[in-house]
């Protein structure tokens, strides 16, 4: 009681510093931002008094009620969910900002729905949103598993889960009111990132914890590239976004670091979350969920070691090859660059693991779309892997760089690596964490798998293709020494490109709508009576032994 | 300790100890007898069939 009485208290004063920072906030949106931490304050206060947990009081089937779990589950159920929802939120935003480019009417003439603020929402909301949650559900579900321990401080796994969600709320309305540190994939202002560093010491705390309680000596490799996640994000996020704020009671910062030392610590930090946020974190997953799902232990158990330690000592240096032909030295752009070729080899080293995990099971890929989703993740990542050392050499990037090849070869490991895999996982975790037979379907996996597919390859040929004609645009010049094609020609001319980019997103959307049907069903109980997915027909003509004819 | 110290040690010892601690754990999976442990391991996540 006393416990819950200093809680409460606590809340309610966190609650009343909020208030009295929005009435004194020296700008619109910090007011509006201090309103909603208030509110979330109150929520979590009076949950608190009333003890009990408002979504599965509200909906009993999110805690599952039918599986006597040995694990503490109920935030990883909460955990999927969100991915499911934050994943459409981000697909549609990206759909309307593809469309955007091909119709600039679609900004609609009105500030917080121009692509320079909705750009922002899409990256955040499928990296951090759906990624972030994809990556904090699996983790709790894959640490508990491999440790046989339950999670360390229950309490404080539900605030990782719902302060997360209280970040991504808090950085997705200020991209729309123009809330920016104009840092790729770290705009969140200052106060967001305190917010967002006491969370994710919050997730160490109890992933740490976790593991120190576990029952099992060995610690799993896909925990390694877990834990490897969160202490690097840590330290990317507390030093990209070094900065003094304007007041203490407005939105505005500037930066600690300026000029190409800033530019620098912006791209040591864009590409390593990249490195450590979308592969490392993702590898952990592929780790687990493949050989699990293929039944069949990991390839070599030494390559993954050998995986681990090589992206590990390698990544972190790959930064400065987003900063080739500016003002940076040059010796640090072709380090970016060397190490950026060099990480080709334990990219694929890993792609081989994962793929020959299969090894000895590759009918699976007929019968199983899961496996099939899991295999289609890996090329995928394959592909990228050797696209992006490819274009961090500095001939093929003084072509490539500022075009939309760029953006093709983030799609393709976004959606085709990130995507897939995640889509695979959450397959794999719904009936387990509903305690359901399987999916609703599977054969509307299949479909999925297939949209998505074919919106990847809609959208990263057709980026391929826009971004190669871009840069020859550009380069181009004319006899006497002109530049042949002005920006706005070179626009125009990919607007056939930006149709079929958009088409490829659609499709990817259709595929994930397709899952949450399936998902809802699944989670509702149902089982869908269908065909399975293979036959193997009985050919009672061909079921005889052999009869010798004698040689005549 | 100024920059140009720092600089210094970073492609001198630092980039020696660096390549060293790489090695090693990169050679670790590959000492006698651990290709045992590797199976084991390997084999945690089926250890147990259930679970929920």
């Amino acid at each position: 009681m006393d416990k819950l009485l200093t809680r409460v208290g606590v809340l309610f004063v966190v609650a009343l510093l909020a208030f009295v920072a929005m009435v004194l906030g020296v700008d619109q949106a910090f007011s509006v931002h201090m309103g909603i931490a208030c509110v979330a304050a109150l929520i979590a206060m009076a949950v608190s008094m009333k003890k009990f947990d408002f979504l599965t009081q509200r909906f009993p089937v999110l805690s599952g009620p039918t599986v006597a779990s040995r694990y503490d589950d109920d935030p990883i159920r909460w955990g999927v969910i969100a991915t499911m929802f934050w994943g459409i939120a981000g697909f549609l935003v990206g759909l309307i900002i593809a469309l955007q480019l091909a119709f600039p009417v679609l900004n609609l003439n009105l500030e917080y729905t121009t692509f320079g603020r909705l750009r922002p929402l899409h990256t955040s909301a499928v990296i951090f949103a759906f990624g972030g949650n994809a990556l904090i559900a699996t983790s709790f579900y894959v640490v508990q598993r491999t440790c046989r321990a339950r999670l360390a401080f229950p309490g404080l796994a539900r605030f990782v889960f719902w302060g997360y969600q209280l970040f991504i709320v808090l950085a997705a309305t200020g991209y729309l009111m123009g809330v920016t540190e104009a840092k790729e994939y770290a705009e969140p202002e200052w106060y967001v990132d305190i917010w967002l560093t006491v969370v994710w010491v919050s997730y160490l705390v109890v992933f740490v914890g976790t593991l120190v309680k576990r029952k099992e000596p060995h610690i799993y490799v896909a925990n390694w590239f877990y834990l490897a996640f969160i202490i690097t994000v840590a330290m990317l996020h507390l030093v990209n976004n070094l900065s003094m704020p304007v007041s203490l009671f407005g939105s505005k910062s500037y930066s600690a670091f300026a000029g190409v030392q800033d530019a620098l610590t912006q791209w040591w930090y864009g590409h390593n979350a990249v490195g450590f946020f979308l592969t490392a974190g993702f590898l952990a997953m592929m780790y687990y969920f493949v050989p699990k799902q293929a039944e069949r232990p990991v390839y070599s158990y030494r390559l993954s070691i050998v995986h681990f330690w090589s992206l590990i000592f390698l990544y972190i240096w790959a930064g400065p090859h987003h900063l080739h032909y500016t003002a940076l030295p040059d010796w640090a752009q072709t380090l970016g660059m060397v190490f950026s070729i060099v990480l080709w080899m334990p990219s694929w080293g890993g792609m081989i693991n994962g793929l020959m995990t299969l090894n000895g099971a590759w009918d699976k890929i007929r019968t199983d779309p899961i496996i099939r989703m899991m295999v289609m993740a890996l090329a995928f990542y394959g592909m990228s892997t050797f696209e992006g050392p490819m274009l961090s050499i500095k001939a093929v990037n003084s072509l490539s760089h500022y075009t939309d090849w760029t953006i093709g070869h983030v799609h393709s490991g976004a959606l085709g690596w990130n995507g897939m895999i995640t889509f695979a996982c959450l397959y794999y975790l719904f009936p387990r964490l509903w305690g359901r037979a399987r999916m609703y379907s599977l054969r509307m996996i299949n479909w999925h798998f297939w949209l998505s597919t074919l919106g990847i390859v809609f959208y990263a040929s057709a980026m391929w293709v826009a971004g190669i004609m871009q840069g020859l645009m550009w380069r181009e010049y004319g006899a006497d020494g002109y530049l042949v094609y002005s920006f706005a020609e070179t626009v125009a001319a990919m607007f056939p490109m930006y149709v079929i980019r958009a088409f490829g997103g659609l499709l990817y959307l259709c595929g994930a709508l397709i899952m949450v049907y399936n998902v809802w069903m699944t989670v509702a109980g149902k089982l869908r009576d269908e065909k399975a997915m293979t036959e193997t027909p009985h050919n009672p003509d061909a079921d005889r032994p052999y009869v010798a004819v004698p040689a005549e | 300790m100024n920059y140009n110290d720092l600089r210094h040690f970073a492609d001198s010892w630092g980039l020696v100890a660096m390549g060293m601690i790489f090695l090693v754990l990169v050679a670790w999976p590959f000492r006698k007898g651990a290709s045992g442990r590797n199976h084991d391991a390997a084999h945690i996540i089926f250890r147990d069939d259930d679970d929920d």
